[in-house]
C-alpha cells in the first residue's frame, strides 16, 4: 500500500531520485575536516532564524510606538518568548561566526576557483542578503542603538553624490529614522529579505552538487571515466548522474556518512550556542548592545555608536578614510573585491597545502587583519586606532593584490592525484 | 593551524589598549536569590521611586509570583492607587509637566540594570554630595548634573565631596552607612530582577539543555564511530 503510494508520486515527480541525487548517493571526499562544518552549521542556524522569526512575529508590533514595548511584552508575557528572541538575536550572531568561517575555509582551499566561481558568488550574494538581513532585523528592537546605528548605515548612501540625499529619503520614507522606517524595515525583514535568502541558498547547494565539493587537499575526486581500475574506485554506489561520466575516487556518500559527522558537529555548535543564549544572551554586550535596552530617541544619541560586532571589519574600513563618499566606496570596495576573488586568484593550484609559502602568510595576514578591523569596529576612532585600522585596511586589500601578483608565475608544489587524509 | 590561531591570538591583546577609561564602580553583590532582599527592594522601590520612576514593562502580579507575595497581600501592601493586580507598574506623573520639573523627564527603570549595570545603580544610590550650584542642592559623582533631588537623603544623610573627589562620611541620615548600603543594594536587586524576571529560570533551563546535549553528543559521536568503520 505504502510502497504503492511512493511508487505513484516517483512517477510524477521524483523524489527518491532527488534525495538520492544530493545526500544518499551524492559523493563528498572522504578528507572533509573541521573547517568542512561550517556549511550545515550555517543551515542550521537559517532554519533556527527562520523559525523563531515566525514566532516573534506572532507577538511583535511592528511601529514606533509599539514596537520596544511588544518586544518587552515577549520578554516577559509571551510563553517562553524569551527564549524565542534570545535564540534569533543569539542566531544572528551565531549566522555570521559561521559564515566568516565557511568563507574562510573556501579561502583556504582554492574553493572558489574554477569550476567553483558562480558557486562562490551565490555565496557571496548570500552573504551581502545576510548583512541587509541583519541590518534592518538590528532597527526592529527600536532601542536607541538600533535607532542611532540605522541613522549612521542609511547616512552612508547620502554620500553619493547628486540623488544621495534623494536616496536616502526614499529608503528612510520619511525625513528622519521614524515609524514608517521600522515598518518598511519589518517588511523587508520578515518577508522580501528571507525569501530572497531561501532562494539563494537553494542555488547555492544545486551549483555545489553540480560542480561537486572541493577538499582540503584541492584534489579533483572525479576522474575521467575508464581511467581508474575497478578495485581503485570507490566501493560506495553513487548516482548516475555522478558515475555516468566519472570515475570516483576516494568520495563517500554524503549520507549517512556525513550526515552523522555534521550530527556531531551540530550538536558541539549547539553546546557553545547554548552555553551563549542560556548565560550570556547580551554577548557581553556585542550581541545585545546596552544602549539598545533603552527605547528609540531621536534627541539622544549613545555615547558611543557601535555597529554590531559583525559589521565591524567594514564599519572600521568606512570610518578611517575621512572623505564620506570614499569611505563609502572603500566599505563597498571590501566587499566587491571578495566577490571578485576567483578573478584576482590566476593560480591553479587550489589548496594553501601545495601552493607558495607566500599565500600561506597572505592568507594569515588578511585573517589578522579582519579580526582587527573588527575590533577596531567596536571601539571609539581614536587617532591610535585609525592608524591601526588604516594599516589594517592596507592588509585587507593587500591580500588581493599580492594574490593577483604571486599567483601568476607560482612556485608550487605537486598537488597528489589522491587525497592524503590528513 | 594550531600556529595559525596562536599567531592571531597573540594580535589581539595589543588591541585592548585602544579601550578608553571607564568610570569607577563599586560592586553591588547582589542575589537575585535572595527572595527577602527582593522584596525589600520591591517596598522600598514603592515607598522612594515609584513617584517619578515607572516600571511600565513589569506587571504588578508578575512581582507579586515572583518575589512569592500572594495577589491578595500584594494589593492590599504594595497598590495604593487602586489599580488591578494584572496592572503595569505605573505613577500618575504628567510627563510633561514632569520635564518642565527635573529638566528632563524621570526616566522608566524597568531596563535600568541592562541598560547601564546593577553595579552602576548601587554606585549611584550611593553617590550623591553636596553641590549648591545646582537646583536641588545635590549632585552625583556617577552622574554629572544629575537633574534628580537626593530623595533618600534622610535616610542616608548629607555627604560633601573634596578637593579629591572623595566623598566624606554621611551626617545626619536615620540609617548607619551599613543600613544604607543594604537597602541601596536591595533595591539594586530588585531592578536587577525587573530587568530581566525569568533571568533565574533562563540560567536554570540551560544546565538542563546543555547536559541533555553533552549525553546526545555522546551518542552522536559513537554513531558517527560505527558507521565510519566502512570508510576506514
Amino acid at each position: 500500500m505504502f510502497s504503492n503510494l511512493m511508487a505513484w508520486i516517483e512517477q510524477r515527480l521524483p523524489l527518491m531520485d532527488a534525495m538520492n541525487k544530493h545526500a544518499a548517493q551524492y559523493p563528498a571526499p572522504k578528507n572533509f575536516n573541521f573547517w568542512y562544518v561550517f556549511g550545515i552549521l550555517a543551515s542550521v542556524v537559517l532554519v533556527n532564524q527562520l523559525l523563531t522569526g515566525v514566532w516573534l512575529t506572532m507577538n511583535y508590533e511592528p511601529s514606533g510606538d509599539g514596537a520596544f514595548a511588544s518586544v518587552e511584552y515577549i520578554m516577559r508575557d509571551v510563553d517562553y518568548g524569551w527564549l524565542l528572541r534570545y535564540m534569533h538575536s543569539t542566531g544572528a550572531s551565531a549566522f555570521f561566526v559561521v559564515v566568516y568561517m565557511h568563507m574562510f575555509r573556501g579561502m583556504m582551499y582554492g574553493s572558489y576557483q574554477k569550476p567553483r566561481e558562480l558557486l562562490w558568488l551565490f555565496g557571496m550574494l548570500i552573504f551581502l542578503v545576510l548583512m541587509a538581513e541583519a541590518f534592518m532585523g538590528y532597527l526592529l528592537p527600536w532601542g536607541n542603538m538600533s535607532y542611532w546605528g540605522a541613522q549612521v548605515i542609511i547616512s552612508i548612501f547620502g554620500a553619493i553624490p547628486v540623488i544621495g540625499d534623494d536616496l536616502t529619503l526614499w529608503i528612510r520614507g520619511d525625513y528622519v529614522i521614524s515609524g514608517a522606517t521600522l515598518n518598511r524595515f519589518f517588511a523587508l525583514h520578515v518577508i522580501a529579505l528571507p525569501l530572497v535568502l531561501v532562494v539563494l541558498v537553494f542555488l547555492h547547494i544545486l551549483a555545489l552538487h553540480e560542480v561537486g565539493s572541493n577538499n582540503p587537499d584541492g584534489t579533483n575526486i572525479k576522474k575521467p571515466k575508464g581511467s581508474v581500475p575497478p578495485e581503485e574506485q570507490s566501493k560506495f554506489a553513487f548516482h548516475e548522474q555522478y558515475t555516468k561520466k566519472y570515475d570516483i575516487v576516494d568520495a563517500i556518500p554524503f549520507h549517512p556518512y556525513y550526515t552523522v559527522k555534521d550530527l556531531v558537529a551540530v550538536v558541539i555548535f549547539l553546546i557553545i550556542f547554548c552555553g551563549v543564549m542560556f548565560f550570556a544572551p547580551e554577548g557581553g554586550g556585542y550581541f545585545i548592545e546596552a544602549p539598545n535596552f533603552e527605547p528609540a530617541n531621536g534627541l539622544k544619541t549613545p555615547e558611543h555608536i557601535a555597529p554590531v560586532w559583525y559589521f565591524g571589519p567594514f564599519y572600521t574600513i568606512l570610518r578611517i578614510i575621512p572623505d564620506k563618499l570614499l569611505g563609502a566606496i572603500g566599505m563597498f570596495g571590501a566587499i566587491i573585491a571578495l566577490f571578485m576573488l576567483p578573478w584576482c586568484d590566476r593560480g591553479v593550484v587550489k589548496s594553501l597545502r601545495y601552493r607558495c609559502t607566500a599565500h600561506t602568510v597572505n592568507l594569515i595576514q588578511f585573517a589578522i587583519c579582519f579580526i582587527i578591523l573588527g575590533v577596531l569596529g567596536t571601539l571609539p576612532a581614536t587617532p591610535l586606532n585609525n592608524m591601526i585600522g588604516t594599516i589594517a585596511s592596507f592588509g585587507y586589500f593587500g591580500f588581493f593584490v599580492a594574490i593577483w601578483i604571486y599567483s601568476k608565475n607560482e612556485k608550487t608544489q605537486p598537488v597528489p592525484e589522491r587525497v592524503t587524509g590528513k | 593551524m594550531k600556529k595559525f590561531i596562536l599567531a592571531v591570538l597573540a594580535v589581539l591583546p595589543m588591541l585592548a589598549i585602544a579601550a578608553g577609561p571607564s568610570l569607577q564602580l563599586d560592586e553591588a553583590n547582589n542575589d537575585l536569590r535572595d527572595k527577602a532582599s527582593l522584596k525589600r527592594g520591591f517596598e522600598a522601590y514603592i515607598n522612594n521611586c515609584l513617584a517619578c520612576h515607572e516600571l511600565k514593562y513589569q506587571r504588578y502580579n508578575r512581582t507579586f509570583a515572583d518575589l512569592g507575595i500572594s495577589d491578595a497581600d500584594g494589593v492590599a501592601n504594595y497598590m495604593y492607587t487602586g489599580e488591578k493586580a494584572g496592572d503595569h507598574i505605573t505613577n500618575t506623573m504628567p510627563a510633561k509637566e514632569a520635564a518642565k520639573w527635573f529638566g528632563s523627564s524621570p526616566p522608566d527603570l524597568t531596563l535600568e540594570a541592562r541598560f547601564r549595570s546593577p553595579d552602576y545603580i548601587y554606585t549611584y544610590l550611593r553617590s550623591f554630595y553636596v553641590d549648591e550650584n545646582r537646583p536641588f542642592g545635590v549632585n552625583n559623582k556617577v552622574f554629572p548634573d544629575v537633574g534628580m533631588p537626593h530623595v533618600l537623603q534622610n535616610l542616608q544623610g548629607v555627604r560633601t565631596m573634596d578637593e579629591h573627589g572623595n566623598l566624606s562620611e554621611a551626617t545626619g541620615g536615620s540609617m548607619t552607612a551599613e543600613e544604607y548600603d543594604t537597602f541601596a543594594r536591595d533595591i539594586t536587586n530588585f531592578l536587577e530582577y525587573t530587568g530581566e524576571p525569568n533571568k533565574l529560570e533562563r540560567e536554570s533551563m540551560g544546565y538542563w539543555v546543555i547536559g541533555f546535549l553533552f549525553i546526545l553528543l555522546f551518542f552522536a559521536y559513537l554513531l558517527k564511530k560505527e558507521y565510519w568503520r566502512d570508510v576506514h
